[in-house]
């Protein structure tokens, strides 16, 4: 038997819908080159969405406004609490409002270094164009962006870029945009045009003679499992952070969909490319469920540091100041508290390590505002992140403005995700991928504010385009129905997959398999990634999978409302999701963004990418539970912008 | 900390339902509320019974899922989601009573579980300014006032989850339609649609079974996101003027 890590390679994968030219005349081009339905026609088509945050619930209103059918799947009790609505900071745009140098082609550039050169060139230079009607269409909406005394829209600028781009609403700009895209999908949903499925979750997906024609979902209260019918499948179903077990996604986000998907032949792109942000709320104990993001602003003003010592656990106040560590500022004295997500994240985690970490576990470092209380005053502190204190006094009952913060990073944000040609097709036809759930926009590392600035172009704008063209050529002809043999295997195999969760009846919950999973990826597979780590974690996984078969508990029965089911059910996926995430760390033995092989580093401890071996997006086929999986290549050109290596010493 | 917990408990929407007494131990002060109801499901689940259903998702207090009334109060003692409800505001020895919204337009679907699809309709009536995609005009076209945009945000803070109705004597739901009729009234890009959104959500309200407004104020007490009682009546003003125009013309 050949072990998972010997995968094989395959041949390249390339994406064969960006047409070639200018890059500022590939969107425009290719938007003629589509395809277009016939609107009377465009009834006759239907198109299954799964998901309903921002890429999802833009994506099934404007297909549902175009003429088609739209088939609609949340697993949340209505639209309108996907987990979009967590987005705090903002959403970039090129509007240049500021008249401070921003334009199409800098939020491009931005956008493709701050990636570490590992997306596609098109995709990204077409999400740089888009943005500016993004904030058209929100501000139609009624969406209540921040503005100023004259009426016009506020900006302020985020995560490091010079100009000022990221339009928002104080800190629940998430919460407003998916606001909006819910009211225009409920204005859909009341016409008629969107049959909506609340508390219904997408378990398998059906291809049909080598096309995606439907899914299998299971409805949560009754337990019913049943099959849904289109021309095209659009997944929407978001990021697989919740693979960690703790992170800052909602509890029930999920990589089932995705997953399934890939097992059906969908090829999964750069697994192993997660963000994990430096400002969360440390965890307090075992019985941590989800971790708490707070925005990243608070590092424009706040100094992180530990004491020098180890193991000093005198309380903060009574720590001298010759006897505290400013680590980032000693290590990186030009950019200081403001350098990279990833880079202040695994500074962290080496002071943690070294044993110099506070609180609980000694998992946290300080975020400390005293000194911009000294020099700005107390009012001034406030007015800026007021918000941010109560948030952190709510949850740790400590007053920030007394003791400093405690904070430490957590994973928030999956750039990996299904392989999407610039179409946002999947290799399977008819599946398309949109938002987090695909891998396009955002290469090895995610600029802030850039989340909700791709959700919405996917949804809005791109999928609505490109999905004529695949519709147009191939126009509704038959149903396929429940009784077709391909539907009846996949409908059986799910079925046996949950009955056999039931019979189990072992010793386990499925909570405890999840944070046994999350902390073995989280050690292995986290912020900093080795060789021999990685293969210690690509044999543990298997005997964890094998142990879940033999001692989950799942109690009740599968025809009712069973919250156990539904986990253990996701658990499933993870674990074999978490093995191909490992198993891309292992073969990237380079570092880049948010992927850190402590093998491959500059003297001075940065990361060291390697463009002429790993230049390319790595696109994972799928060959059976355990199996080794098949790598094909997309190799990246860079034509615009010039890999440099990033330095912020 | 040690805790009795009496928890609503009910098979399904038909069934009846009965309060059952659970305890817990060894539960931290950090905890949430709902880490703290993990501790008593995984307790359930190893002894071979049925954990307790209840709403969750963000446990950030955003997404508006989770939703308990917790010793009589919606989201229970302090003003945030039951989410954000830390077990430091219970004591040790302290006996806990855990209930779903109770409120006819809400039924229960399991134990702590209730339909708030209600509310969806609500909106799907005329919570939305019809924009489609590609229609828009340059954002800068139209400037909002600030203290318009200001008011208008404040409204739109929302989390619809419904504590509202349930700390509503007569579960009405009037905070929640107010709140959105005024986020999107007071906007110049809803002045078009102005009065059949007033009037289609009040009647859209009425038709789900939702009790009438007697101005009690415990819906603003309740609200986790602070949506004052004035919203109220805002959108009474609002509805008064969409009939009297509707009535002239």
């Amino acid at each position: 038997m050949t072990s998972y890590a010997d995968y094989t390679t395959g041949e390249p994968v390339a994406d064969t819908k960006a047409p070639a030219g200018p890059i500022n005349e590939r969107w425009d081009k290719r938007r003629f080159e589509a395809k277009l339905v016939n609107p009377a026609n465009r009834r006759k088509q239907t198109v299954i969405v799964v998901g309903t945050g921002l890429a999802g619930g833009s994506a099934g209103a404007t297909l549902a406004e175009q003429g088609y059918r739209v088939v609609q799947f949340c697993y949340q009790d209505s639209p309108r609490r996907a987990h979009s609505i967590a987005a705090q900071g903002g959403i970039n745009a090129a509007k240049n409002y500021r008249n401070d140098g921003d334009s199409v082609h800098r939020l491009f550039y931005d956008t493709v270094k701050g990636g570490d050169f590992r997306s596609r060139e098109s995709n990204v230079h077409r999400l740089a164009q888009i943005s500016v009607e993004i904030i058209d269409q929100c501000v139609a909406q009624g969406v209540p962006f921040a503005r100023e005394y004259g009426g016009l829209l506020d900006t302020r600028s985020f995560g490091g870029v010079q100009v000022s781009r990221t339009f928002y609403a104080r800190g629940q700009t998430g919460q407003q945009l998916l606001l909006g895209a819910y009211q225009a999908l409920s204005r859909q949903i009341a016409a008629g045009n969107v049959e909506m499925h609340p508390r219904t979750e997408m378990l398998d997906l059906i291809v049909v003679d080598g096309r995606a024609r439907g899914i299998v979902a299971r409805d949560l209260i009754t337990g019913k499992i049943d099959t849904y019918f289109a021309d095209a499948v659009v997944l929407a179903s978001g990021g697989y952070g919740n693979v960690f077990y703790l992170s800052t996604n909602a509890m029930n986000s999920n990589a089932t969909a995705v997953w399934r998907a890939h097992r059906r032949g969908a090829y999964f792109a750069n697994p192993c490319f997660t963000q994990i942000h430096p400002t969360c709320i440390p965890r307090t104990g075992d019985h941590q469920s989800k971790l708490t993001l707070m925005s990243e602003s608070l590092r424009n003003d706040g100094r992180i540091w530990v004491p020098k010592a180890k193991g000093d656990t005198r309380p903060p106040n009574q720590i001298p100041e010759d006897e505290r560590d400013y680590y980032l500022e000693r290590i990186y004295p030009s950019f200081g508290n403001l350098v990279p997500r990833d880079i202040a994240s695994r500074a962290a985690k080496n002071v943690c390590d070294e044993g110099r970490g506070v609180g609980p576990g000694g998992q946290g470092v300080y975020l400390d505002f005293a000194d911009a209380i000294k020099r700005m005053g107390r009012g001034k502190v406030e007015e800026r992140y007021g918000n941010l204190f109560d948030m952190y006094e709510r949850i740790t009952a400590e007053n920030p403005y007394e003791v400093p913060m405690r904070i430490y990073p957590a994973v928030h944000y999956t750039m990996g995700g299904l392989w999407v040609d610039y179409d946002l097709q999947t290799t399977i036809p008819g599946l398309f991928a949109v938002g987090e759930a695909n891998f396009s926009d955002h290469g090895a590392n995610r600029l802030g504010a850039s989340a909700l600035m791709q959700g919405l172009a996917d949804g809005y704008f791109v999928l609505p385009a490109t999905i004529n063209d695949y519709l147009a050529r191939h126009p509704h002809k038959d149903e396929v129905g429940a009784d077709h043999p391909v539907v009846q295997e996949v409908l059986a195999e799910t079925e046996d997959r949950l009955n056999l969760l039931l019979a189990v009846d072992g010793d386990r919950t499925p909570d405890s398999f999840h944070r046994e999973l999350g902390e073995l990826l989280w050690e292995f597979c986290g912020m900093a990634r080795t060789d021999s780590g990685l293969r210690k974690a690509l044999e543990r996984i298997p005997q964890i999978r094998e142990e879940f078969w033999r001692r989950i508990k799942v109690p009740g029965t599968g025809e009712e409302f069973n919250q156990s089911l539904e986990k253990a059910n996701r658990i499933v996926d993870y674990l074999e999701l978490a093995e191909l995430m490992c198993l891309d760390a292992l073969h990237r033995s380079e570092s880049c963004g948010g992927h850190f092989r402590e093998e491959s580093q500059t003297p001075d401890g940065e990361a060291a990418r390697k463009d002429d071996e790993f230049g390319y997006a790595a696109a994972w086929e799928f060959t059976g539970t355990g199996e080794a999986p098949t790598l094909h290549k997309e190799d990246l050109v860079f034509e615009y912008v010039h890999p440099t290596q990033r330095s912020y010493a | 900390m040690k805790l009795t917990l009496r928890v609503w408990r009910q098979k399904n929407a038909g069934a009846e339902g009965t309060m059952s007494t659970y305890e817990v131990d060894g539960i931290s002060p950090d905890m949430s509320f709902l880490e703290m109801l993990d501790v008593l499901n995984e307790q359930l689940i190893l002894s071979g019974e049925d954990p307790v259903a209840f709403d969750h998702d963000c446990r950030e207090g955003i997404c508006g899922a989770c939703s308990l009334v917790i010793n009589g109060d919606a989201h229970g003692p302090e003003r945030t989601t039951t989410c954000q409800l830390h077990m430091r505001s219970f004591k040790d020895g302290d006996t806990i009573d855990v209930e779903p919204w109770r409120a006819a337009a809400f039924p229960v679907v399991k134990d702590l579980v209730v339909d708030r699809s209600a509310f969806d309709r609500i909106i799907q009536a005329g919570g939305y300014i019809t924009a489609p995609t590609g229609s828009a005009p340059e954002a800068h076209a139209t400037p909002v006032p600030k203290p318009d945009a200001d008011f208008a945000f404040e409204h739109a803070e929302c989390i619809g989850c419904g504590a509202c109705v349930a700390a509503c004597p007569n579960g009405a739901a009037m905070l929640f339609t107010s709140a959105k009729v005024n986020h999107l009234n007071v906007l110049p890009q809803g002045a078009p649609e102005r009065e059949t959104r007033v009037l289609d959500m009040v009647a859209q309200m009425d038709e789900e079974g939702f009790g009438g407004c007697t101005l009690t104020g415990e819906c603003a007490t309740a609200c986790p996101k602070g949506i004052p009682l004035v919203s109220i009546t805002s959108m009474n003003k609002e509805w008064l003027r969409a009939t009297r125009r509707a009535a002239k013309r």
